[in-house]
């Protein structure tokens, strides 16, 4: 059994110079398994994770072409929230920021959850009727939010840019308190050796290179390591969803695109919110080493080059100055890029697909990262009892075939505009 | 910055463009009543990591659109040629 973390055992290493034992084992990929995970991020970890945890389901391995922590999930901008609008999203976010709540007692792992509440800022009346809606469908299904008139916002956050020419004027807001930032690389972390410790292997350096078919039945993968038997297989793999579906002959409404994030140099405490700009796709808020990291709207082509275009920079940087105009001098200390797997309606897909025993979670757009738990507890779930779990049920594979379209923002069938 | 050549003003910066979609998509025949077909060519999509042809329209130039191809791995420029052009190929 693995070591706990608590004081005890910090102060204990501190004192005797022993050194910390492996996080997870260096798993080596044996002939078969119960369940295969494809695709190392905090999704597949938290599916492993659940699968061990919830369903007794131990006989799995998640296979990572690359290290742990590599992808997205090392990659966004740490938001929780839960303020959603549809039912299915309402209860999926909801459950995410519950398992949030208690994730670093479940895990033994402390993955820094902070929840120092997110603002969305409202720039009209009209856009303020909007968040009033909003806020009101999250009190009628349990979720906190509070509407917040322009004084309120100047007492909370005084450094906002409140002047009468301003371009997009403050009219209010609306804040859900419980939602926050977490550390992301501790939850990929984390997750990893929760799962490890129930007896999931991880296996690293990895990569997929086909399936193993029986009929419409999916058995197993092969990979750059040899080929590996499996009762079910998951796919969740993010950026690269189409080109591991291509494997199993699959084509998937799923385009890869590019979202860029920045941080600051680091600065005192300044910004004590997560706040979105209701004008622009634009948020900001400060990590707790200082810098201010924020990040806005996908790059508007296709590609999968992980390298963001200079003219979105300066988009970011204008919407980062026009909402504080205060830290137009700070210098931006790190940019970088990650895959965004954009679908026609903005909405991902967890569930079965139309090859037997093969099970995808695709498609997640811009917010991945906060679902991290609720997706693992769903796709555990729907592998487990071959069967979608009740909050994901919308977000099925053919919903375009039936004409179930999920679109939680109605911007049309673009994937580059979602 | 991705640079675009365009057939009539040479290569321009791809802000000046606006961005449109997987050309390689063929629409099918009007009136046609197979829905599988028109959910196939408005959903799917081949998203490969390489050569893409896409629809860009040089809004702040000539305002003609072209076809593009591209490698989506590393952005590299493949050609381009008017889109009209395609049409009538």
């Amino acid at each position: 059994m693995a070591e706990r973390y608590s004081a005890l055992a910090l102060a204990r290493h501190a004192l005797t110079g022993a050194p910390w034992e492996r996080a997870w084992r260096a798993a080596q990929p044996r002939p078969s398994y119960d369940v295969i995970v494809i695709g190392g991020g905090g999704h597949g970890l938290a599916t492993a994770y659940y699968l061990a945890k919830n369903h007794g389901i131990t006989n799995v391995a998640v296979i990572e072409k690359s290290y742990i922590g590599s992808g997205n999930v090392g990659r966004n901008t740490t938001l929780i929230r839960s303020n959603y609008q549809m039912p299915g999203n309402t209860e999926l976010f909801e459950h995410s920021l519950k398992l949030w709540e208690g994730l670093s007692h479940e895990l033994n792992y402390n993955v820094m959850v902070s929840q120092r509440g997110q603002i969305v800022l409202g720039h009209s009346p009209s856009q303020m009727d909007v968040l009033a809606r909003k806020g009101n469908t999250m009190l009628l299904n349990g979720i906190d939010s509070e509407l917040l008139d322009r004084g309120d916002l100047m007492k909370l956050l005084p450094y906002l840019d409140y002047s009468p020419n301003c371009r997009f004027p403050i009219y209010g807001g609306i804040i859900q308190r419980r939602a926050g930032t977490v550390r992301h690389d501790a939850v990929a972390w984390g997750y990893a050796r929760g799962a490890d410790q129930l007896g999931v292997d991880i296996i690293e350096n990895c990569e997929v290179t086909g399936f193993v078919r029986d009929g419409d039945r999916v058995v197993g993968v092969e990979t750059t390591r040899g080929r590996i038997h499996a009762e079910r297989t998951a796919i969740s793999v993010a950026g690269h969803s189409s080109t591991v579906a291509k494997l199993a002959g699959l084509r998937l409404p799923v385009e890869a695109h590019l979202l860029q994030a920045f941080v600051t140099e680091p600065i005192k405490p300044f910004v004590d919110h997560v706040i979105s700009f209701g004008a622009e796709l634009f948020y900001i808020s400060q990590s707790d080493k200082g810098g201010l990291v924020f990040g806005g709207h996908i790059d508007g082509f296709n590609t999968y080059t992980q390298r963001g275009q200079l003219p979105k920079i300066q988009t970011v940087a204008e919407c980062a100055v026009a909402l504080i105009p205060s830290i137009s001098r700070l210098r931006l200390l790190r940019h970088w890029a990650g895959l965004q797997d954009m679908t026609p309606d903005g909405s991902p897909f967890i569930g079965r697909t139309p090859l037997r025993n093969l099970y995808l979670n695709a498609g997640w757009c811009y917010q991945g990262f906060k679902a991290t738990p609720a997706t693992g507890w769903c796709l555990a779930h729907t592998i487990a009892h071959d069967d979608e779990h009740p909050y994901v049920r919308h977000l099925s594979l053919d919903r375009f075939e039936r004409g179930k379209i999920y679109d939680e923002y109605g911007l049309g069938q673009w994937t580059y505009r979602q | 910055m991705l640079r675009i050549p365009c057939p009539h003003c040479g290569e321009r910066d791809f802000t000046e463009f606006r961005y449109a979609g997987d050309a390689s998509k063929v629409r099918p025949a009007h009136g046609t009543d197979d829905l599988q077909a028109w959910h196939d060519h408005v959903y799917l999509f081949d998203n490969p990591k390489g050569p893409h042809r896409e629809y860009w329209q040089h809004v702040l130039g000539c305002r003609q659109w072209l076809v593009l191809e591209r490698d989506t791995a590393t952005n590299t420029v493949i050609g381009s040629r008017l889109a009209r052009d395609r049409v009538r190929a």
